[in-house]
C-alpha cells in the first residue's frame, strides 16, 4: 500500500555491536536481483524494541547463550557406534564452523541442497553412528545456536547460481505464492509492509541473518523453518514441514535477500 | 447447522422469503468497480455486532490491518488505510464488495476476502497449520458481512 511509505522510517536508528568487539551491518543495498523490489536490506533486529534490541548486544543479556553453550559442550562428545565426535573431526568448534552459517544453504557432492540441519544428521547417522536429531529438537537448535555464533559478523554467502538456480528459482516462487484463505505471500508482509504493524506485531523484512533466534513469548530458541511454518500457518493455510524441500528452496531464496547483512544469529526476538 | 435448518423451514412455509435466502459466496456478483449492489441476507445489517467482528481475531480481525478510532481495540495495525471515515468516502453496495472481497475493488490488494471459498492455493483449517476441510466455510458468514458493512456505514466524520 503505498500510503503507508513514510511509516517505514519506524525502523531503529541504532548499530549492532555484540559485546562491543563484533560490530555486525545490518543495514546495507539490496543485492541487484532485488531492483525493483526493495532498495535496502535491514536485519529483523532494527524493528524490535529497545529492550530486545539491547539484549542482543551483549551476550550476558541474551538468552539464547544458554542454548549456545549446551551446543558447544555436545560438540566434544563422543557419541554412536563410532565413538567419535563433532570435534575430533572438526577440530575447534571456533575453526572448523567458522563461516558455515554464512552460506548455508548450500548443494552437497550430491547436488541437493541442504540445510545446516541435513549437515548435522548426515555426520551423526552416516560418520558417528549415531541417532539422527529431529530437526526442531533440543540438542539440534543447541548445536546450530552453537555454530552460527562462529560467523557472527560475516556477510551472508550463499550460493545461487550454477546447479544451485534451480533449486533458488522455486524457492523466489514460493516467497511471492499467495498461500491460504487470507491469500498472503510472503511479499505481502516481508516486502510489501515491513515497517508497518500488524496488530502488535512490526513487520521486518524477514531475514535470516539473527537466526536461529531465541523468542521470548515462547522461551525457546527457534528455526528457520519452524519460523517459516509459522508465518505460512498464519495465512490460514495448510502449513510444509520443517525439513522439506520446499522449505529448504525457500530457505535459500531468503537467505539471498540478505545479501550484504552480516550474521548475528543468535538473535532476540519477541 | 441449527440455523440453516431454520433458514430451510421458513423457505419451504413461505416461498416470499426465499428470495432472501443468502446468496452463496460463489454466486455473488461484483460490478465493474467492484460493487455488491444487493444484501446477501436481505436482512438489516446490525452495527454493534459488526464492530464486535471488526476486533475480533477469530472473525473479522479488521483491526490487525486498519486503524478504527470507534473501536476500543488495542495494537490497532497501519498494513491498510484508516477506516475511519469510511462511509464519506464509499458507498454501502462498494464497502459490502470490498469487505467480501477486495481484489474487485482494489487490484492485488493484500487484504483478504471475508466471504469467498477460494480457489485457494493450500487452503488451511484456520489457524491450525492443518489442510481445510472440504466445504471449508468463508471467514464471515453473509449476516456477518452486512454487519460489517452496517458498522462502516456509521463511520462518517463529515
Ligand atoms: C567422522 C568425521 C565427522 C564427524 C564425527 C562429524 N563430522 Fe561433520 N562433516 C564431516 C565431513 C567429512 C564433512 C563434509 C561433508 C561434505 O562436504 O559433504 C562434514 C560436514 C559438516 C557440516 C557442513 C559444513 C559445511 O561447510 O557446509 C556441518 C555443519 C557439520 N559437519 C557438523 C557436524 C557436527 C555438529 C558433528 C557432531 C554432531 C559432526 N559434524 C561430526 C565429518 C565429520
Ligand atoms: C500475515 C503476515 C505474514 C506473512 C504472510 C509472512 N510473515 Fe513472516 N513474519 C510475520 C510477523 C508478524 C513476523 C514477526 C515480526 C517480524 O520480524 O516481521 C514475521 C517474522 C518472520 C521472520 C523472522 C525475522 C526475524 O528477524 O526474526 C522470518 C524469517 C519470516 N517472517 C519469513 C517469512 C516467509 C519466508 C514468509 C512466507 C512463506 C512469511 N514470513 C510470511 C508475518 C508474516
Ligand atoms: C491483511 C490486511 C487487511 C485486513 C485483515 C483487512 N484489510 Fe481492509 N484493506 C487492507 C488494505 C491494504 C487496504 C487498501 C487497499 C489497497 O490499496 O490495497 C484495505 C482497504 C480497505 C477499505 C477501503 C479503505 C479506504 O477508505 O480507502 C475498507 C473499507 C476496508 N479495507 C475494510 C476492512 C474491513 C471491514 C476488514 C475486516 C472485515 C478489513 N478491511 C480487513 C488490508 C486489510
Amino acid at each position: 500500500a503505498l500510503c503507508t511509505a513514510p511509516l517505514r522510517a519506524e525502523m531503529a536508528d541504532d548499530e549492532l555491536n555484540i559485546n562491543g568487539d563484533t560490530p555486525i551491518v545490518t543495514k546495507a543495498p539490496a543485492a541487484d536481483f532485488l531492483k525493483g523490489h526493495l532498495d535496502e536490506v535491514y536485519s529483523g533486529w532494527l524493528f524490535r524494541t529497545d529492550s530486545s534490541r539491547a539484549m542482543e548486544q551483549d551476550d550476558f543479556d541474551n538468552p539464547i547463550m544458554v542454548f549456545g553453550e549446551q551446543g558447544m559442550d555436545n560438540w566434544n562428545v563422543a557419541d554412536g557406534s563410532e565413538g567419535k565426535s563433532c570435534a575430533d573431526c572438526h577440530g575447534d568448534i571456533e575453526e572448523g564452523m567458522k563461516g558455515v552459517r554464512a552460506k548455508m544453504p548450500h548443494l552437497n557432492a550430491k547436488g541437493e541442497l541442504w540445510s545446516m540441519e541435513n549437515y548435522i544428521n548426515d555426520c551423526r547417522t552416516e560418520r558417528m553412528g549415531a541417532e539422527a536429531w529431529g530437526w526442531d529438537s533440543g540438542p539440534m537448535k543447541n548445536m546450530t545456536v552453537a555454530i552460527a555464533v562462529q560467523s557472527r559478523g560475516m556477510p551472508v554467502n550463499v550460493k545461487i547460481d550454477g546447479d544451485a538456480a534451480p533449486f533458488w528459482e522455486k524457492g523466489k516462487e514460493m516467497y511471492y505464492t499467495r498461500y491460504g484463505q487470507l491469500e498472503l505471500s510472503c511479499a505481502s508482509c516481508h516486502e510489501e509492509n515491513y515497517g508497518n504493524y500488524i496488530r502488535a506485531d512490526h513487520l521486518s523484512q524477514g531475514q535470516l541473518t539473527g537466526f536461529p533466534v531465541y523468542r521470548l513469548k515462547n522461551a525457546g530458541v527457534v528455526s528457520i523453518h519452524n519460523r517459516f511454518k509459522g508465518c505460512i500457518r498464519d495465512t490460514r493455510a495448510e502449513t510444509f514441514k520443517p525439513g522439506s524441500q520446499e522449505f529448504r528452496n525457500l530457505e535459500l531464496y531468503v537467505a539471498s535477500r540478505g545479501t550484504g547483512l552480516e550474521i548475528e544469529g543468535g538473535g532476540v526476538r519477541p | 447447522m441449527k440455523r440453516h435448518v431454520a433458514l430451510a423451514a421458513v423457505a419451504a412455509t413461505f416461498a416470499a422469503t426465499a428470495a432472501f435466502a443468502e446468496t452463496a459466496p460463489m454466486d455473488v456478483k461484483f460490478t465493474d468497480i467492484g460493487e455488491v449492489t444487493t444484501s446477501l441476507t436481505g436482512q438489516p445489517g446490525d452495527p454493534s455486532k459488526g464492530a464486535e467482528i471488526a476486533s475480533t481475531k477469530s472473525l473479522g480481525n479488521c483491526v490487525s490491518c486498519h486503524v478504527v478510532s470507534a473501536l476500543d481495540a488495542s495494537f490497532q495495525g497501519n498494513v491498510g488505510p484508516e477506516l475511519n471515515g469510511a462511509a464519506d468516502r464509499w458507498s454501502e453496495a462498494q464497502l459490502r464488495g470490498i469487505v467480501i472481497d477486495a481484489k474487485h475493488t482494489f487490484e492485488g490488494t493484500v487484504m483478504p476476502g471475508m466471504y469467498k471459498t477460494g480457489p485457494f492455493i493450500r487452503p488451511g483449517d484456520g489457524y491450525t497449520g492443518k489442510a481445510a476441510p472440504a466445504d471449508l466455510p468463508p471467514i464471515l458468514n453473509g449476516q456477518q458481512v452486512e454487519d460489517v458493512v452496517a458498522f462502516l456505514m456509521t463511520l462518517k466524520e463529515e
